[in-house]
């Protein structure tokens, strides 16, 4: 009999250790590859001599954008507001007319062709025509970025409500439940967890709709500074704000899933993101 | 009591054409009394069981409760599904009184009847907890408290323990008849499960499809109160063997 056969406990600190560095894994194994790529990325731009109009080194990028913080905040700013408030307007705007759609055929078969519409349109060949019709200042910007991240809000509200088990309407119907309070009490809140799939869609291409926007009209924000900083060939500092965009993202992306985690805690989605 | 008097029920498909979903139903229910429901798939007895509960309008013949018609669902009315169907976001506590939170019926006692019905099921320690957080037998549990807690003359089941384990299905048989015995009422029971009708019901409603009809209404002799020893006795086989002649014997015929 081989001695080493007998298994010996692990000692009880040692695996709290071990579990401890499973569990928070996921959150700084990503991290770790980041920083390895952005190292490998400095290495080669200086290795290599890349010039920085075609590929800033990431510390021309970091020494650039500091250098004008206070600018790109402030384009960060404006950005920040055209997403937010497209934002709000898609929520506004989808909830109601996805129970519009799901609560007659007639309804449904009036504004569908209308939404697919609306989404078979390039945005960014619209944005331009938008800018004459609405004029050049915040609205055309809202507008774009609403038409990119509502669609597929309705349809996940849509898809929501339409997924309430059958016989869950027939236990309202039989406690005699008016249609507000099915909608109120029952289709609404079951239709929570589809609903923030969507708005976790939503707020990512709020972000893109907001971008696409600057490009084709603004004075200010990230896409803007992009344009204009690769205009003058000041590369790096249009990376900073792609960065920073980048970063926008991700953070209002999991301001959604905190708020998804609050709200709808049984929602099956929550752990898998 | 309840009278079915030649009720029909057609469905107007979306091709415009009539599907009979049950065909001249005719069927007197006592008070107090337990009838089950069993056949195929596809012959009725859920439509029948809807038509009972007001959830679907007759396409002729006539259904009274107490002399009264059925023209919508009554609040005297309880309703079991075969998805336990709670509220995944209310405790299961709320979900007992959701019913009568949405008639507009929560009295001050209502939160400790609840709590009585949960306990007399074996959910007492379980008021706070969520669906989620529960199995599919207690689930199914809290779904029948829900059905009782504004204590129903009339309790409809539509097939209610088709979705669990054999073993948890058995012990909600037993579990439904002790509550049946302590607050006596009409049921009708819908199942797939010709033991499980014989050992719940009075009466079996054998029932066949193409178009939905009664075939045949068998009384179950069997002395009360009942459990599963009795499943090997003369009285019981002869009462499942009958409905399955009924079921199967109907369908051979037809093959030939």
């Amino acid at each position: 009999m081989q001695p080493d056969a007998i298994v010996l406990p692990t000692p009880a600190p040692r695996r709290k250790k071990a579990a401890l560095w499973r569990r928070t894994q996921e959150f700084w194994l990503p991290l770790v590859v980041l920083a390895l790529l952005v190292l490998a990325w400095e290495i080669a731009c200086r290795a290599f001599g890349v010039p920085a109009f075609l590929l800033p080194s990431p510390s021309a990028i970091w020494g650039e954008t500091w250098a004008m913080r206070m600018q790109v905040l402030t384009h960060a700013g404006a950005t920040l507001t055209t997403v937010m408030v497209g934002f709000l307007v898609s929520v506004i705007i989808s909830l109601p007319l996805a129970v519009a759609l799901t609560s007659s055929r007639m309804i449904a078969n009036a504004i569908y062709p209308i939404l697919i519409l609306t989404q078979s349109i390039p945005k960014v060949a619209l944005a331009p025509i938008l800018v004459v019709v609405l004029g050049a200042n915040e609205l055309p910007r809202i507008v774009i970025t609403f038409l990119v991240a509502f669609f597929p809000l309705v349809l996940s509200c849509a898809a929501g409500l339409l997924a309430v088990p059958p016989e869950l309407l027939e236990l309202g119907r039989a406690c005699k439940a008016s249609r507000w309070q099915e909608l109120v009490r029952i289709r609404l809140p079951f239709a929570m967890p589809i609903v923030f799939s969507g708005l976790k869609a939503a707020i990512a291409l709020a972000v893109v709709g907001a971008v696409v926007a600057e490009f084709v009209n603004a004075d200010r924000g990230l896409g803007y500074l992009i344009v204009s900083a690769t205009a003058f060939f000041k590369v790096p500092l249009a990376w900073g704000a792609l960065i920073l965009l980048s970063f926008m993202g991700i953070v209002l992306f999991q301001i959604v899933v905190a708020i998804e985690r609050i709200l709808v805690p049984w929602s099956n989605d929550n752990g898998k993101q | 009591m309840i009278t079915i008097d030649r009720a029909s029920k057609v469905f107007l498909t979306r091709d415009g054409e009539d599907i009979v979903a049950l065909k001249d139903a005719s069927l007197t229910i006592g008070d107090c009394e337990f009838i089950a429901l069993v056949g195929p798939s596809g012959c009725g007895k859920s439509t029948l069981l809807r038509l009972i509960g007001g959830l679907l309008p007759l396409s002729n013949g006539t259904i009274t409760i107490d002399g009264a018609m059925v023209t919508g669902p009554r609040e005297d009315t309880g309703i079991v599904f075969q998805a336990p169907t709670l509220l995944p976001w209310a405790t299961i506590k709320d979900n007992v009184l959701f019913p009568l939170s949405l008639m507009g019926k929560l009295r001050p006692d209502s939160k400790a009847k609840a709590s009585q019905l949960l306990d007399m099921v074996g959910l007492g320690g379980f008021e706070q907890k969520y669906p989620r957080e529960l199995s599919g037998g207690m689930q199914q549990r809290a779904a029948i408290c829900r059905a009782l807690l504004h204590d129903p003359s009339v309790l409809l089941m539509d097939e209610p323990f088709g979705a669990l384990d054999a073993l948890t299905r058995e012990e909600l048989t037993l579990e439904l008849l002790r509550i049946w015995t302590e607050r006596p009422k009409t049921i009708v029971f819908v199942t797939h499960s010709i033991p499980e009708a014989v050992l719940l019901a009075d009466r079996v409603v054998v029932m066949s499809p193409r178009p939905g009809q009664i075939v045949e209404i068998i009384d179950v002799p069997l002395s009360r109160p009942r459990s599963f020893d009795q499943e090997g006795s003369e009285a019981f086989q002869g009462c499942a063997r009958r409905i399955r002649e009924l079921i199967f014997g109907r369908r051979g015929a037809r093959a030939a």
